[in-house]
């Protein structure tokens, strides 16, 4: 009995008798859910665009923060560094197509799979070999004081950070929806070879993808970098981008930012809650085990398209 | 020229069934498995422990994951936690049974895996491709979590490591710090041959037919009267069985003493790695693959030296990280379907050489 | 008309009010009919008229909202593919559903899965039943090789086979289950001329040497003049004739319905 109330009676006690701290644990999950949407969102693209499931979009982040950094720390200024960091994610984007996706058109997805995998072999040892591997600070200027609404601690950075998320979501969601270039991306996305047979040009296109990619990367990597430090720990968010791609669905960009914040907010009450009950750091498995769970009973996601098979 | 197969006549369907129908081919296999017993011979310790044991460890977590992802078409990243699953489990039990035969031990922590492993195929039934993948990760956090944090498994040892305690066989020593790496070698090798050629067998008879279908079109495979959920499952028992035996002997003949790290999601991802390299759906390629993964970083490791070239520990480690992953896109590009393909392909060349026809 | 030896027999199976729909689309709309032992029964209609989701019907894959289906003499609303496949019906497919990674002889092979029953531990070993279910099943499986005259291809990959050619390895593959009733998604399609006379040499073949009993949808009017005892027509997910193919053909509103005479 005891240990049935303290797992389904007793958190939801505590919740209610202190619902200050309890806001702040979910202002702070949606924070780190905005995150999770950040990378997540440049797995999506990949995917709508080209259907590579794009590994190596953590290592991206990293990879982004570790250029600017390196720079920044060489006393290049922040306004150049930043326009240099683009370009360098745009000219990988050149790369990663012209070594890699032009010779692997219309294979298995799980080559293409693992070859992004290899990339971000590649990319990490590349970046810690040109940058280092010591843990690096990265600021870049953004305000970061802290302040009370209705007893509520909020942060500059952290709503600066949540702003520029829902920009760039709203930017993207226009983007593919309303362009005739949104509209080549998903053509490409269904059928490789239909697609260069009504002369889309799969390789403008997937150069395009991937320069995004690298930038929404680097809007990651930057907001990430400023509040933990540039490391390749960073690379890891990748891996929690995926349980937050199976809830909102491989393809949808609203569904990257709602599963982001499902997962941040989700994560962090089980983590506060529940945690200690079961010894802690459960914020390893939780979000996994939540998308498990939820792919049960969704198995297309919560925007994905529901699937109907033919024969 | 030595290499034919003409007057070679297959008069039942048992030899045109057989592994090796080619009489060359199964000769240069004999002699293959008779070199391998006779390795320990002449290599040294070094060779033993750091190279050839633990390849032959990955290559029987390969098989298992090619069962699994290359036959039965199920990707999974969750083979570190199925081998983590083995190897507590072994040590579980022969701790709790000193006088049961540890080889015995592996064998029963491998069906334990098995179990573990049907659960987390059950989202299987529901869920495919990549969702699949990721639903599978949690079986890897979620498996090395457990161990970590319930001191049960490790009999509440503080440090939270599993050591294997030396257990004999016929009166040899065969794990714990005591056993020689020849020992080891040879158990290790054993076992590889035995679930090898079972692994054969099994996918060239109903059970690996009925995989392979559910792979290349499930919705035929259900029409044509294969029960999905059953041929998922059961692909995803017999896989985790042979990670699970792989994690036991993975503690038990090769590290000695284990934490959970030695299990993490890389371990997953390069036995990932040895099946695409080696070759989706074939058993030699799961071989082939892991002696291309372990050789790898070795060879990097010791290759600048060789050279007289010398750098930074550090940055040698960033330029390997960097040659290994060119070399596995390099690899991808030249020939997808793995290392196994190459070598099919140079067989069906060698048996014409010289004529071109 | 062929001459054929074989006794068409009672009701097979038959289809009772069947309807279908997919969200607001009607696939199939009250539809009724038999299929007699040892017949060859056309179903005919032009593109869209619900002919594969009658067979997808048929054989369980999909569930129709009404209606119920008797098969042997059983009544039901409807059934697991698992089940249909088990009670002897097989099938071909529109578009090929062959397992393209695997071989001719591994294909077929697939199709004498249900008749195999020897457990993962013998099979593992490969060891005395095991062993001689394998060796058994593959005597039969050569039979069917030899009689679509396929030999040469046995150990090819299907995926490389030209059309014509994997269309016959799916017939095959469907041949192997020994069915009681077979469902044969345009056989025809896409062959040329030679290749149809093969095809349905073949289909005559089976319904005359085995017995079996053959629903098939064709497109070419000819074939199915030729070959069928009956004909079923479809449009508009509704039956609109059903008969032999002489009345059929003189059925005004077949005649309309492949015309393309404006309906109402």
């Amino acid at each position: 009995m005891e240990i049935l109330y303290a797992f389904f009676v007793a958190p939801f006690v505590d919740m209610a008798s202190d619902p200050i701290f309890f806001s702040e644990v979910v202002i702070g999950g949606v924070l780190t859910g905005i995150m999770y949407s950040l990378v997540a969102l440049g797995f999506v693209l990949i995917f709508k665009a080209s259907g590579v499931f794009n590994f190596s979009q953590g290592v991206m982040v990293l990879f982004a923060a570790l250029t600017l950094v390196g720079l920044m720390e060489h006393g290049v200024p922040v306004w150049l560094a930043l326009i240099l960091t683009v370009m360098v994610m745009i000219a990988l984007a050149f790369a990663v197509e012209w070594i890699m996706l032009r010779r692997l058109v219309n294979q298995e997805e799980i080559v293409l799979f693992m070859s992004t995998i290899g990339l971000s072999f590649v990319l990490q040892g590349f970046g810690e070999t040109v940058w280092g591997s010591n843990v690096k600070l990265l600021d870049v200027g953004i305000p970061n004081e802290s302040f009370e609404v209705g007893g509520i601690l909020l942060n500059e950075f952290d709503l600066f950070a949540a702003a520029s998320g829902a920009l760039m979501v709203t930017v993207l969601a226009v983007f593919f929806h309303y362009t005739r270039m949104g509209r080549a991306l998903r053509a490409v996305a269904d059928d490789h070879q239909a697609a260069l047979a009504v002369g889309i040009p799969l390789k403008t296109i997937w150069i395009m993808v991937w320069s995004v990619a690298g930038m929404v990367g680097l809007v990651a990597g930057i907001m990430w970098g400023a509040k933990s430090g540039v490391q390749f720990s960073l690379s890891l968010i990748a891996l929690k981008a995926l349980p937050v791609l199976i809830l909102g669905g491989f393809t949808s960009v609203p569904g990257a930012i709602v599963g982001g914040l499902i997962i941040g907010v989700g994560e962090k009450i089980a983590e506060i809650y529940w945690g200690p009950l079961v010894g802690g750091a459960i914020e390893n498995w939780f979000a996994y085990m939540l998308a498990l769970v939820f792919l049960l009973f969704r198995p297309q996601g919560l925007f994905g398209e529901k699937i109907i098979e033919r024969v | 020229m030595i290499y034919r197969e003409a007057g070679q006549f297959k008069t039942s369907y048992g030899a045109d069934q057989m592994i090796f129908p080619i009489l060359q081919d199964r000769i240069f296999v004999i002699l293959a498995v008779v070199a391998a017993y006779l390795v320990p011979l002449i290599a040294n310790e070094y060779w033993l422990q750091a190279v050839l044991i633990p390849f032959l460890i990955l290559s029987l977590a390969a098989i298992g994951l090619n069962l699994l992802t290359g036959y039965a078409g199920q990707l999974s990243l969750g083979t570190g936690g199925f081998m983590a699953v083995g190897g507590y489990m072994t040590y579980k039990i022969t701790t709790a049974f000193p006088d049961l035969n540890v080889l015995i031990a592996v064998l029963l922590a491998g069906l334990i895996a098995a179990l573990v492993g049907l659960v987390f195929g059950i989202p299987s039934l529901r869920i495919k491709g990549f969702y699949l993948a990721v639903a599978t990760l949690a079986a890897q956090f979620f498996i090395l979590w457990l161990f970590n944090k319930v001191g049960w498994f490790v009999n509440y040892s503080p440090s939270g490591t599993i050591t294997a305690p030396p257990r004999t066989l016929l009166g040899i020593m065969v794990t714990g710090p005591e056993a020689t790496a020849p020992v080891r070698y040879l158990i290790v090798l054993t076992f590889l041959a035995f679930f090898a050629l079972a692994a054969k067998n099994l996918v060239r008879g109903r059970i690996g037919r009925s995989w392979m279908a559910i792979r290349d079109m499930d919705i035929a495979a259900e029409i044509i009267g294969i029960r999905p959920y059953q041929t998922k499952l059961l692909a995803f028992a017999i896989s985790s069985f042979y990670c699970g035996v792989a994690g036991g002997l993975y503690v038990f003949c090769y590290l000695g003493s284990a934490e959970t790290e030695a299990f993490d999601i890389a371990l997953s991802f390069s036995v990932l790695f040895m099946i695409i390299i080696g070759g989706l759906g074939s058993i030699l390629g799961s071989i082939l693959g892991a002696a291309f993964i372990t050789m790898v970083p070795i060879f990097l490791t010791n290759a600048p030296p060789l050279i007289g070239l010398s750098m930074p520990i550090d940055l040698q480690k960033h330029i390997e990280v960097m040659l290994f992953g060119s070399l596995i896109v390099f690899f991808l590009i030249v020939e997808p379907r793995g290392i196994a393909r190459l070598w099919q392909i140079a067989k069906e060349k060698f048996r014409l050489w010289p004529f071109p026809y | 008309m062929t001459q054929k030896a074989r006794q068409i027999g009672d009701t097979l199976l038959k289809v009772e009010g069947v309807s279908l729909t997919f969200g607001g689309v009607k696939a199939l709309t009250d539809v009724s009919f038999e299929i007699r032992e040892h017949e060859v029964l056309a179903i005919i209609g032009p593109n869209g008229a619900g002919k594969s989701s009658m067979l997808n019907v048929i054989n369980g894959f999909y569930h129709p909202q009404e209606g119920a289906i008797t098969y042997k003499g059983e009544t039901r609303k409807q059934m697991r593919p698992y089940a249909a496949a088990k009670s002897g019906i097989a099938r071909t497919f529109q578009n090929i559903a062959l397992f393209k990674g695997m071989s001719t002889l591994d294909n077929i092979m697939t199709g004498r899965l249900l008749k195999m029953h020897c457990n993962f531990l013998l099979q593992a070993l490969y060891l005395g039943p095991a062993r001689e279910e394998e060796l058994r099943h593959r005597a039969s499986v050569e039979h069917i090789i030899d009689f679509l005259e396929i030999q040469s291809i046995r150990r090819t990959p299907v995926g490389r086979l030209p059309y014509g050619l994997q269309k016959r390895v799916e017939l095959g593959r469907a041949l192997a289950a020994e069915p009681d009733l077979l469902l044969l998604d345009e056989p025809m399609a896409g062959m040329n001329v030679e290749e149809k006379e093969d095809m349905c040499r073949f289909i005559l073949d089976v319904n005359d040497e085995f017995g079996t009993t053959i629903a098939l949808i064709e497109h070419d009017m000819s074939v199915v003049m030729d070959i069928s005892d009956r004909v079923v027509v479809l449009d508009y997910g509704r039956k609109i004739a059903d008969g032999s193919p002489d009345e059929v053909r003189a059925n005004p509103e077949v005649i309309e319905a492949y015309l393309g005479i404006r309906h109402n």
